[in-house]
C-alpha cells in the first residue's frame, strides 16, 4: 500500500498549475467539442485524481491532439500536452485497433504500398473502397489519402545521387522521415538541391526508421520506442561524424527532440542540439554569411505562410519565414497561427472527421481570403489537410527555395 | 538573429513597447514565456487609487506629484508621465479596445464585490461612474447565466443598494449553453463566450429583455467577446436597456481579446512575437548587452542594438523567491530586495507586504544594473521594478504604462 505522500509524487510538474485556464482558451479541441474537457481538466486537474486512483482516468483524454498549443500558452511552463499524453498511455484500457496500428505503422505500410504504387492509388481513391474502410475500419470515407510514389527516397538518393555528394568537404546528414520516402521524394530532392548549391553535402542517416509521432498518439508505445532507440543511435553516429542531422518535417523534428525524452523516456540529451529542421541550418548559414544564396529574377508568387503546432511549440516559425522573405519575389502574407486540425492521423479516423475539419475552418477561411497562389507550410500533415480543404496548394519552404533558388548563380557565389 | 531592439516579456509592458518600437521603423523582436497577466485583467486600468489604505485619490495626477521622489512616476517626471501615457487611449483604440478616464480625475468602477473602487481608465462597455452616487435612485437588474459559478449576484446586489440604487439579481438560461454544464468545472467565462456569438446573442438578450422589465439598466459578468468585440455589440443592440459589465473570476474575456488585439497590431506595424520561448541568459561585453540565449533557439544567439526587460514581478516569474534568496533570472540583475527571510513580509498578513515592493535597482533612466555596474542599453519596466506596492496604491498598469513608454523612447532615440 503506498503512502498518501507517495501517491502525490509524479514525474512531471502537474503542481506548478495556478488553474488560470489559459491552456483552455488556446486549446483548439475545446473550440469544437464539448465533450473534450480541455486541457487543464485533463491535464494537471485530471493528474491530481488519477495519481490516486487510475479509475479517475477519462477516456475524452484521447480527443486532445497533442499540438502543444496549451504549453505554448501556459505561464507556468506546466507540460500540459506531455501530461495529458502520458496519461493516455499510462492508463487507457482498451488495445490500439487493428485500424489505428495500420495507420501509425507507416514504415510498413509505406514499404507495401511504394511497391505497388499505382494500384495502392488507384484503389485507395476508389469510392467503393473508400466506403468499405468507412464501414469496416472506421476510416472517414471524406479524407483523402496522400498518394505513395514508386520510388522511394532512399532508392533514388543511392541511384541518382550519392555518388555526387563526394565532390563535397562538408556534410548534413537528412532525417527524411516517411512521407518524403514514401510519398513525396521530390522534397528530399529538393534539400539535396539547395544544399548542395549552397555548398553542402548530405548523408543520409545509416538506416533511420519512422520518428514514432503517429505511434505514440495511437499509443504503440513498444514499437515507437524500438524505433526511437534505432534513430538515436543512427543519429548519434552521424553526430560521431561531425553533422548535423536535419529533417523538413517540422513534426519528425519535435518528436525527437522533445517527445522521445518527455513520452519515450529516451534520453537524446547529447544529441538533441545537432536535430535541426533544414530551414534553420539554411537560415543560420545563410544569416551568419557562411553561404550566400541567389534567387531567379523571373520568379513571381504570393505566399501565406501556415505554422504548424510544433513549429510553433518548437518556436521556429521565424526561420522559415524569414527565409521565404529573403526571396526577393515573393510577396509574403502571414496567416494567423490556427491549428489545421488534422494532427497526423487523427483526421483520418471516422469518429474525430468533424471537429477535425471544425478545428480548421478559421484556417481554411484565412487561406482562402488571402489570395494566394500557394500555402508554405513545414508539416506534410499540414498539407494534406489545407490541400483537401481549400484546394489551395502547400509547398515545404525547401521547395520553395527550390523553385525560387538560381542554381548556377548560387553555386558560383559560394565559390 | 538580428533585431534592433529584443524585448524580453510579451504582456503589457512588452507590447506597450514593442509596438512603439515597431512603430518608430525598429526590427523589433517580443520574446514570452506563456500568456501574461492581462488574461486577468478586471477592465480596468489603475494610475494611483489608494495611499496608506485611508486616503482615497480623486485626483490622480496631481497627487503623484507628491509621491516620494523614489516613486516611478516621480522619477520619469510628473509632466512627461502625463505626456507618455496621453499615448495609451490612441493605441488602445489603434488596437481595437475602447476605454474612457482621465489623469486629471479618476472615475469609478463597479468591483465583482460590489464596491465602487476609482480607476484612470474602463473599457467603455464596464460600469463606470464620476461618482458613486452616481447610480442613486437607479432600477439595476444583475443578470447572471444559470450554474455559471465566477459570478456573485448577491454580492453585487448588496454593493448597489449601499451605493442607493434598487438592485435585483436574476437568472437566465438559453439552450445553447447546456452543453456546457456537461462538466461544471469548466463552466468559466472563456468557455462561456466560445458558445455566445449569432443567434445565441439574440436569444440571450431575449432573455434578459424578460428578466429586467421594468429595470433602468443591466449589469452582467464579462462573457461576451472574446476574440472579437462582435458579439458585445450585437448584445447591446439586442437588450432594451442600457447593459454593463463586470469583471468576473479569472481567466478575463475582455483581457485575452485585450492581450490579442495589443499583440495583433504589434504583428501589423511588423513586430515579431517569439512566444513559448524562454530568454535563458545573456551576453555582456563591458556594460553593455550583446545578445540573448533562449530555450527555443538553442546555440542560435538574438543580438539586438537594445533591449527592454518587462518579466513582471513574482507572479509574472520576473523575480523568483527560493527558500533563502530572491533573484532576478535572466541576467541576475540588481535588486531592491530584503536580505534575510524574515525581512521579506510582514506576519500581519494585511499590512503592507515589503516583498511587494520588490524589483530590480534601476538607474533614473530605467537601466537595471549588474554587479553595482549599470547596463547601458537594457531598460527595465513593469512589475519588475522596486520601489512602489502596486496593490495597496492601485498604481500597476500606470507605472507599466508609462515606464514602458518611457523604455520606448530611449529605444526609439
Amino acid at each position: 500500500m503506498m503512502t498518501l505522500q507517495e501517491q502525490n509524487l509524479s514525474d512531471n510538474n502537474f503542481e506548478s498549475c495556478i488553474k488560470c485556464t489559459i491552456c483552455t482558451i488556446y486549446c483548439p479541441v475545446t473550440a469544437v467539442n464539448p465533450d473534450y474537457p480541455g486541457p487543464k481538466q485533463a491535464g494537471p486537474d485530471g493528474e491530481r485524481y488519477r495519481l490516486k486512483r487510475p479509475y479517475f482516468y477519462d477516456e475524452a483524454l484521447k480527443y486532445c491532439l497533442n499540438c502543444k498549443r496549451c504549453e505554448v500558452a501556459c505561464p507556468n511552463d506546466v507540460k500540459i500536452g506531455d501530461i495529458i499524453q502520458a496519461a493516455r498511455i499510462k492508463y487507457a484500457d482498451t488495445r490500439p485497433s487493428l485500424r489505428d496500428t495500420m495507420l501509425c505503422n507507416t514504415d510498413f505500410m509505406g514499404g507495401v504500398a511504394t511497391r505497388m504504387a499505382p494500384v495502392v492509388n488507384f484503389t485507395l481513391g476508389l469510392k467503393p473502397v473508400k466506403f468499405l474502410m468507412d464501414k469496416m475500419l472506421k476510416i472517414d470515407r471524406r479524407r483523402t489519402f496522400p498518394k505513395y510514389s514508386p520510388v522511394r527516397f532512399e532508392t533514388w538518393f543511392r541511384r541518382e545521387a550519392e555518388e555526387d555528394q563526394k565532390r563535397f568537404d562538408k556534410f548534413v546528414s537528412y532525417f527524411h522521415g516517411c512521407y518524403v520516402n514514401y510519398n513525396y521524394p521530390q522534397l528530399g530532392k529538393d534539400l539535396v538541391k539547395v544544399l548542395n548549391a549552397l555548398g553542402w553535402g548530405v548523408r543520409l542517416l545509416n538506416h533511420e526508421r519512422c520518428c514514432g509521432v503517429a505511434k505514440i498518439s495511437n499509443r504503440c508505445i513498444d514499437e515507437a520506442t524500438r524505433d526511437g532507440e534505432n534513430n538515436l543511435r543512427a543519429i548519434r553516429e552521424a553526430v560521431a561524424r561531425g553533422d548535423e542531422v536535419l529533417a523538413t518535417s517540422s513534426t519528425c523534428c519535435f518528436t525527437m527532440r522533445d517527445e522521445y525524452p518527455h513520452l519515450l523516456h529516451l534520453d537524446n540529451a547529447d544529441v538533441r542540439d545537432h536535430l535541426l529542421l533544414a530551414t534553420v541550418f539554411i537560415f543560420q548559414l545563410l544569416d551568419s554569411g557562411k553561404a550566400k544564396i541567389v534567387f531567379r529574377d523571373d520568379y513571381r508568387k504570393r505566399v501565406a505562410y501556415h505554422a504548424p503546432c510544433h513549429m510553433e511549440k518548437l518556436g521556429w516559425t521565424i526561420f522559415s519565414t524569414s527565409l521565404l522573405r529573403m526571396i526577393p519575389g515573393v510577396e509574403f502574407i502571414p496567416l494567423m497561427s490556427h491549428c489545421c486540425g488534422i494532427a497526423g492521423t487523427y483526421g483520418f479516423k471516422k469518429e474525430y472527421y468533424e471537429y477535425s475539419q471544425g478545428i480548421g475552418q478559421p484556417l481554411f477561411r484565412q487561406i482562402l481570403d488571402s489570395g494566394c497562389d500557394f500555402v508554405a507550410c513545414d508539416c506534410e500533415t499540414c498539407k494534406w489537410q489545407i490541400e483537401m480543404s481549400t484546394h489551395v496548394p502547400v509547398l515545404n519552404p525547401i521547395s520553395v527555395l527550390a523553385e525560387a533558388i538560381d542554381v548556377e548563380a548560387t553555386v558560383a557565389s559560394n565559390k | 538573429m538580428k533585431f534592433d531592439t529584443i524585448i524580453i516579456g510579451g504582456g503589457l509592458s512588452g507590447l506597450t513597447a514593442g509596438i512603439e518600437s515597431a512603430r518608430a521603423g525598429r526590427r523589433t523582436a517580443i520574446v514570452t514565456a506563456g500568456q501574461s497577466a492581462l488574461h486577468f485583467w478586471s477592465g480596468s486600468f489603475e494610475f494611483l487609487c489608494e495611499q496608506d489604505s485611508r486616503e482615497v485619490i480623486e485626483r490622480p495626477l496631481e497627487r503623484a506629484a507628491r509621491l516620494d521622489p523614489s516613486h516611478p512616476y516621480r522619477r520619469i517626471g510628473i509632466e512627461r508621465t502625463e505626456r507618455l501615457l496621453g499615448r495609451v487611449q490612441p493605441m488602445l483604440a489603434e488596437a481595437g479596445i475602447t476605454v474612457n478616464g482621465s489623469l486629471g480625475r479618476n472615475h469609478y468602477r463597479l468591483t465583482p464585490m460590489g464596491f465602487a473602487k476609482p480607476a484612470w481608465l474602463t473599457l467603455d462597455d464596464y460600469l463606470a461612474f464620476d461618482h458613486p452616487n452616481e447610480i442613486s435612485g437607479r432600477q439595476v437588474c444583475v443578470v447572471n447565466i444559470y450554474s455559471y459559478l465566477d459570478f456573485y449576484p448577491r454580492y453585487l446586489e448588496t454593493g448597489l443598494r449601499k451605493l442607493g440604487a434598487a438592485a435585483m439579481s436574476r437568472e437566465v438560461n438559453i439552450p445553447q449553453l447546456d452543453v456546457l454544464r456537461k462538466s461544471t468545472t469548466e463552466m468559466r467565462a472563456t468557455n462561456i463566450s466560445r458558445f455566445l456569438r449569432d443567434d445565441a446573442v439574440d436569444a440571450l438578450a431575449r432573455e434578459i429583455n424578460r428578466v429586467s422589465a421594468g429595470t433602468d439598466m443591466v449589469i452582467m459578468p464579462a462573457i461576451l467577446g472574446m476574440f472579437s468585440d462582435e458579439p458585445v455589440k450585437r448584445l447591446r443592440r439586442g437588450v432594451e436597456r442600457p447593459i454593463y459589465f463586470v469583471a468576473t473570476t479569472p481567466a478575463s474575456v475582455p483581457g485575452v481579446r485585450c492581450q490579442l488585439s495589443l499583440k495583433a497590431l504589434f504583428n501589423r506595424l511588423g513586430g515579431t512575437y517569439l512566444a513559448g520561448d524562454t530568454v535563458l541568459k545573456g551576453d555582456f561585453e563591458g556594460t553593455r548587452l550583446r545578445r540573448v540565449y533562449t530555450e527555443n533557439f538553442g546555440s542560435i544567439p538574438l543580438e539586438a542594438d537594445n533591449f527592454m526587460i518587462g518579466s513582471g514581478s513574482f507572479f509574472g516569474h520576473g523575480l523568483v523567491a527560493t527558500f533563502d534568496r530572491i533573484f532576478e533570472p535572466v541576467f541576475g540583475l540588481d535588486l531592491n530586495a530584503g536580505k534575510s527571510r524574515t525581512d521579506w513580509y510582514d506576519k500581519d498578513f494585511y499590512a503592507p507586504q515589503p516583498y511587494m515592493a520588490y524589483g530590480v535597482v534601476t538607474d533614473d533612466r530605467f537601466r537595471p544594473s549588474r554587479g553595482g555596474r549599470t547596463v547601458e542599453n537594457l531598460y527595465a519596466a513593469g512589475a519588475l521594478l522596486s520601489g512602489f506596492n502596486a496593490l495597496r496604491e492601485g498604481s500597476g498598469a500606470g507605472i507599466t504604462l508609462a515606464t514602458a513608454l518611457a523604455a520606448a523612447e530611449e529605444l526609439t532615440r
